[in-house]
This record gives C-alpha cells, sequence and structure tokens, in this order.
C-alpha cells in the first residue's frame, strides 16, 4: 500500500470515528497527540484500527507523541513494519 | 466481621496520621506495602521502612525551607514514589497535602498556571512539591503570593537523608506526631480550573471514621489486595485506592493512569499476578475495558481472586455492569463480585456500599412515572396485563446500605423527607464529613441545612438501599471526573469568532461509553443567506476552523475533550426572562433538533 493510501485511511478513520467530523480534513503533517486532537482515551482506538487494517501491531508504550505525531509519521512506521 | 486488629487505626493511643504511622512502622517494617508498576515492565517495591525514610526526605525538606505546621504544601507530580513519599512526608511535617493533577503533554502550560493561580489564592499554600521540568511555571504562578518554599523531587529524592533516622523521630521531632484529630489531615480538590476551585478539608478523625466503617462494610480481610490505577488526585484514588491499604496494612498495587488508558489489560495482568481481591472502577472504566481490550490479551488469566469490582463516583448502570461481566466471565470473574458504592470527597470518600460478596440489586422501575411524577414504581411484570404490550421501564443499580456512622435522607425541594420510592435530593450527616470547604467558610455555609450536607445528587430510597438518578446542579461526570460547564464554556469563549457569553456545554449520558459524552453549543455570526457560493464556502472554512480551536483550547485547557461542537446561528440559544442561558432548556432543545 503506497504511503498515501495509508494516510488517507487514517484521517478518514480519525475524523469519522474519532472526532466524529467525517468532512474534516487533516493535514498530513499536523500534530495529533500534541495538539490533543487526538485525546488519550482514543489512543487505544486508533492503535486496533491499525492492526486491523494493515496488520501491523503498535505497542501500548508506542502510543505518544514521541513515537508518532502526525498522520505522516504514522503512515511512515506502518509503512516499515508491514515491509 | 472484619479481621483487621481495631489498634492499626482506631485505637485510643493513636489519634493522628504521623502515630498510625510510625505504628505501622514500628510493628511490621519489613512489610511490602507498595508495588508500583510501569509500562516497561518494571516493579518497585516498597516496604513501609522504605516508605517512610523516603517520606522522611521530604519531611526534612519542609522543615529546612520554614514550612510551618498546619500549613498547605501543593504537590503536582506525575504518578510515581516521589508522589507516595511527599504525601506521607508533608503529613509527618504536620503540614497539609494536596494532590494536583500533573501538567500532561496535552495540557498547556499558561492555561494550566492560570488555573494554579487561581488555587494559590484560595488555598494560599506555603510550599509546593513538582518536579524539575516544572518548576519554572510554579514559581511565576506563585510570584508575590504565599508560596515560600517550592521544592523539585529530582533532588529531594537524591538527597541524603544524613542524620535523620525514623527511629530517633518521636514526638519531638517529628510536628505530625502531635496534630490533634480534629485538625485538618489533606485538601482534596475537585476538578474546577477557574475560581470554581473548593478544597474539601478532612480531619484525621474524619478519615479514621471513614476507614473503620468502610473497611466493615467491605469485610476487609488482612488477605485483601487492592489493585489501582487510579490518580490520587481524586478521591476514590487517594482513599479507596492509597489511603485505606496503606493505613490498614493491605498490600497495594499501584498503576498508573496514563499507563491503563493507553494499555487497560494491564489491570487484569496485575490483578492476576497479585491476586488482587479489590479494585475499584468509574462507570465508563467498565466499558472501556470491556470494548478495548483484546482477548488474546487476556489469554491464561485467571481472576476469579477478584471478591469485589467496585462501580463508583459516577452514575452506575446497569448496561455497564452486563457487558463486562460477558467479557470477564470466561477469565473466573464471579457475578456476585460486580459491587457498587456511592461516594463523595466530602464524606471522605463512600457513603454507602452495595454487593459485597453478594449480587447488587437491580430495581425495575416504571420509566414513565420516573420521568413525569419522580417516582419509583416497581414493575413486577414487564407486559400489561390488560393490554399485553410492554411496560417502558428503567433499570436501576442499587448503591446499597449507608456505612456505619452515616446516615441519609431524601428531601423534597421544599426540605422536607421523602417516603420511600420517590425521588428527592440526597442529604446526609456522618461521623466523617468534611471539616469545610478550604478557605470557603460562604461555601460550607451554603452546603449545610441544620446539620444536614446536602449533595445535590438526587436518588430515592427503597427498602433500605439507595439508588441513584441524577442531580440537581448542573455538573457534568465523564469518567468520574466532575467538570464545570462554566469551565468548559469560558475556554470555548477564548475562540475568535465565538462570543463569550452566547455558549452552553452540558453531559449528554451515552450508553455506549457508559459515561457523558461533552457537547458544546456556540452562536456564531453567520448572516449570509448562502447565495453567494464563495462566502458560503468560505464560512464552512471559518467553521471547521472554529470547531477545531474550540476543541483544541478545551482539550489542553481541561481535563475532558468534547464529543461535540455544535456551531448555531445568532440567537439560537434560548434565555431566561433574566438573560441567562438555562443549560437544561438549551439541552432539551438540542436533543429535539438532533433527534434524540
Amino acid at each position: 500500500m503506497i504511503h498515501s493510501d495509508i494516510i488517507q485511511r487514517l484521517s478518514g478513520y480519525i475524523s469519522g470515528q474519532i472526532l466524529k467530523q467525517p468532512g474534516l480534513s487533516i493535514n498530513p503533517d499536523e500534530a495529533l497527540i500534541s495538539s490533543s486532537l487526538v485525546d488519550s482515551f482514543h489512543l487505544v482506538d486508533l492503535a486496533l484500527f491499525v492492526e486491523d487494517t494493515f496488520g501491523v501491531r503498535l505497542d501500548d508504550t508506542e502510543l505518544n507523541a514521541g513515537t508518532f505525531d502526525t498522520l505522516s509519521q504514522l503512515a511512515e512506521l506502518i509503512h516499515q513494519r508491514a515491509a | 466481621m472484619t479481621h483487621i486488629p481495631e489498634h492499626y487505626f482506631s485505637a485510643q493511643d493513636l489519634v493522628n496520621f504521623t502515630q498510625v504511622l510510625l505504628r505501622t512502622h514500628r510493628d511490621t517494617p519489613q512489610q511490602v506495602c507498595l508495588r508500583l508498576l510501569s509500562s516497561h515492565g518494571q516493579e518497585l517495591s516498597l516496604t513501609y521502612e522504605e516508605l517512610l525514610q523516603r517520606s522522611l526526605r521530604y519531611t526534612h525538606a519542609l522543615k529546612k525551607q520554614g514550612v510551618e505546621n498546619d500549613e498547605v504544601v501543593i504537590i503536582i507530580l506525575p504518578h510515581g514514589v516521589d508522589l507516595v513519599a511527599s504525601f506521607f512526608g508533608t503529613i509527618l511535617h504536620g503540614a497539609i497535602p494536596s494532590i494536583m493533577p500533573y501538567l500532561t503533554e496535552k495540557l498547556q502550560a499558561e492555561q494550566y498556571r492560570s488555573s494554579l493561580q487561581a488555587l494559590f489564592a484560595i488555598t494560599r499554600p506555603a510550599g509546593v512539591i513538582t518536579y524539575a521540568d516544572f518548576e519554572e511555571q510554579v514559581r511565576i504562578a506563585g510570584a508575590g503570593g504565599s508560596v515560600r518554599a517550592v521544592l523539585v523531587a529530582e533532588e529531594i529524592h537524591t538527597s541524603e537523608l544524613g542524620e535523620i533516622q525514623a527511629d530517633t523521630l518521636t514526638s519531638r521531632g517529628l510536628k505530625g506526631h502531635t496534630r490533634p484529630p480534629s485538625s485538618i489531615v489533606l485538601l482534596q480538590h475537585s476538578s474546577g480550573t477557574t475560581g470554581l476551585q473548593k478544597g474539601v478539608a478532612l480531619s484525621h478523625a474524619a478519615v479514621f471514621n471513614q476507614l473503620e466503617s468502610y473497611s466493615q462494610a467491605l469485610r476487609l480481610d488482612s488477605r485483601d489486595v487492592i489493585v489501582s490505577w487510579l490518580p490520587l488526585y481524586h478521591d476514590m484514588g487517594l482513599i479507596a485506592g492509597f489511603i485505606l491499604p496503606l493505613l490498614l496494612r493491605i498490600p497495594l498495587v499501584l498503576l498508573s493512569p496514563f499507563d491503563w488508558v493507553r494499555a487497560p489489560q494491564r489491570l487484569f495482568h496485575a490483578i492476576h499476578s497479585f491476586r488482587g481481591t479489590l479494585c475499584w472502577l468509574p462507570n465508563f472504566a467498565f466499558n472501556f475495558c470491556t470494548q478495548k481490550i483484546r482477548d488474546r490479551d487476556l489469554e491464561m488469566l485467571d481472576l476469579s481472586c477478584l471478591r469485589a469490582v467496585i462501580n463508583c463516583s459516577e452514575p452506575m448502570h446497569w448496561k455497564s455492569f452486563e457487558i463486562f461481566y460477558e467479557k470477564f466471565y470466561p477469565y473466573g470473574l464471579r457475578a456476585q463480585s460486580l459491587s457498587a458504592s456511592y461516594a463523595m470527597a466530602e464524606n471522605v470518600f463512600a457513603v454507602t456500599q452495595a454487593g459485597i460478596e453478594d449480587r447488587v440489586t437491580v430495581d425495575t422501575i416504571d420509566r414513565q412515572a420516573f420521568m413525569s411524577a419522580q417516582q419509583a414504581l416497581p414493575v413486577p411484570k414487564p407486559t400489561n396485563e390488560t393490554t399485553g404490550e410492554a411496560v417502558p421501564v428503567l433499570k436501576m443499580l442499587s448503591a446499597g446500605r449507608p456505612i456505619a456512622g452515616t446516615r441519609i435522607r431524601i428531601l423534597s425541594s421544599d426540605g422536607q423527607d421523602l417516603p420511600d420510592r420517590r425521588i428527592g435530593e440526597i442529604a446526609l450527616q456522618s461521623n466523617c464529613l468534611l471539616t469545610g470547604y478550604y478557605h470557603r467558610p460562604d461555601l460550607t455555609e451554603k452546603a449545610f441545612i441544620d446539620g444536614w450536607y446536602l449533595t445535590g445528587d438526587l436518588g430515592y430510597l427503597a427498602d433500605g438501599e439507595l439508588f441513584i438518578t441524577g442531580r440537581k446542579k448542573d455538573l457534568i461526570i465523564v469518567g468520574g471526573k466532575n467538570i464545570y460547564p462554566q469551565d468548559i464554556e469560558n475556554l470555548a469563549g477564548e475562540v475568535d469568532g465565538i462570543h463569550p457569553g452566547r455558549i452552553v456545554a452540558f453531559g449528554v449520558f451515552n450508553e455506549d461509553i457508559g459515561t457523558e459524552d461533552i457537547v458544546l453549543i456556540a452562536e456564531i455570526d453567520d448572516d449570509v443567506d448562502g447565495t453567494n457560493t464563495s462566502i458560503v464556502e468560505h464560512q464552512q472554512m471559518d467553521r471547521e476552523r472554529i470547531a477545531r480551536e474550540i476543541r483544541q483550547r478545551v482539550t489542553q485547557g481541561s481535563e475532558v475533550a468534547l464529543r461535540q461542537v455544535y456551531l448555531v446561528k445568532r440567537n439560537w440559544l434560548i434565555k431566561t426572562s433574566s438573560g441567562k442561558i438555562a443549560r437544561s432548556t438549551n439541552k432539551a432543545k438540542y436533543l429535539d433538533e438532533i433527534g434524540i
């Protein structure tokens, strides 16, 4: 799967399921965690979605802005691990 | 019958926390009292000897910095050994600790600082204990005020204890030793972020009375093990998940809330490994654990050791119990282990307790009578005998009976006692009530009527058991945290394009997540008739920006996130004749408009 597809699917999930604003567009380089766009109660949901959709497991110790903070960074992480 | 020897805490000769801690240390210095788990698999175990030694570093530091008896020390630290040690160290010094939420990556420093300033202005603390990264913020917030000492945990943690030895610290060395039972031992703050903070001041005697009554209600036993992930700045975490076990010599296993929210299965692994018997959870956590843990992460776990999982600190829902039981019974959870309690910081903690070694009573009542007549009429049969139609019902979970020393009344709006099954305000009287709201005699006076504390919660009694149905005030409760809608509205009012005063926030119960969603409605200027597409597009973008900024401000400036930001045209919000925006009226309009 190419990078932009991953970003698009992640973006769709975050705006639709987490933020409940399906029309909202999220910039690939916009901060998600440090800006608190995605709050801590939804980090588990995001990890479960990544695993179900891309077959990539994120450890709970990785669910912080230090590991990934933007869609681009998360997509890169998924890309590397899926390869 | 409790198996906790009385001399642990309630004998005549032990009148304060310091005396209990020293006695415990003398009796069982090598008993492991606390295990702190971290997400990286490390575990830190502390014996009473180590707990006392670490605490004394803080006692010593406070003394050196000139903090006096009876002065308040605010503690802002992440979950961990220093939080624990600084709390007891402050008490050993005879000062009054108050644990506040610490700054996470989401809370913005400036906003946190302004709420600290508001806290300092009311509480007037002499000292603050924090970590190095936050020292600067505390110093700025405290400049020119009451704060004389700012202690940095990293420095104290590594400091030499030198000449201080626990066994030499007796009544002469420790100021905490001579505190009278009626003196204040700690402050527990509600979650208000602005001027709404109320510090619940509790005496040594009140806490001891609570521990005695509550341990009886729990049938606490020296074989119990308490496992908790709850934050210590909240009464449930502070009392049930911290003070109760440490003072009653019950082993405690602590996880950090930060780790739990990212990996809720860790709680069950800890229960399994340490054979946990008691665990307290707010209602939403029953849903959260059920929905967000994969079965593969629970494989091989045996949870049959659990004596009680106690649902507490936000309205309890039968459905949450049901889904939790379905999820965990394959791992040995027993139905009679699901328990419930009604608790509040003003009564130290528990007011009632239900379902210890028994099932919690479920009261099936008539929905219509509940909504229209404020009555809880039991529905013995699910269908109407004459028409054969199903009767709309509500399933209410009992909060149980009052603990010893606590009495409950249900009052009508004009202060009269109501009979069984009539819904009214819950009032209570007990031997463990707060001394008062700290430095707020006005609020303290308003909270009582003829010696009875008015809880602001609504409920009914049936056969001696209490059922909670709602609350009088506009307070929103999310995941057990009390949130004042004014705080949320004030934060949103700072966003460009929003008019302060034309905003309303309220909670809407969401059965799926087991707690309230916060909805915010704000009026924006949007007077164009929609014929010019470029303006409409521009407005759409502006709306997105406003909604996003509101969410961000609220998440960063408070402890909660908004579920929905509903932007409306001018004059959408209904005002009362006095020009105020009534939250309940606008909530009803919103629910009507979105079709609930």
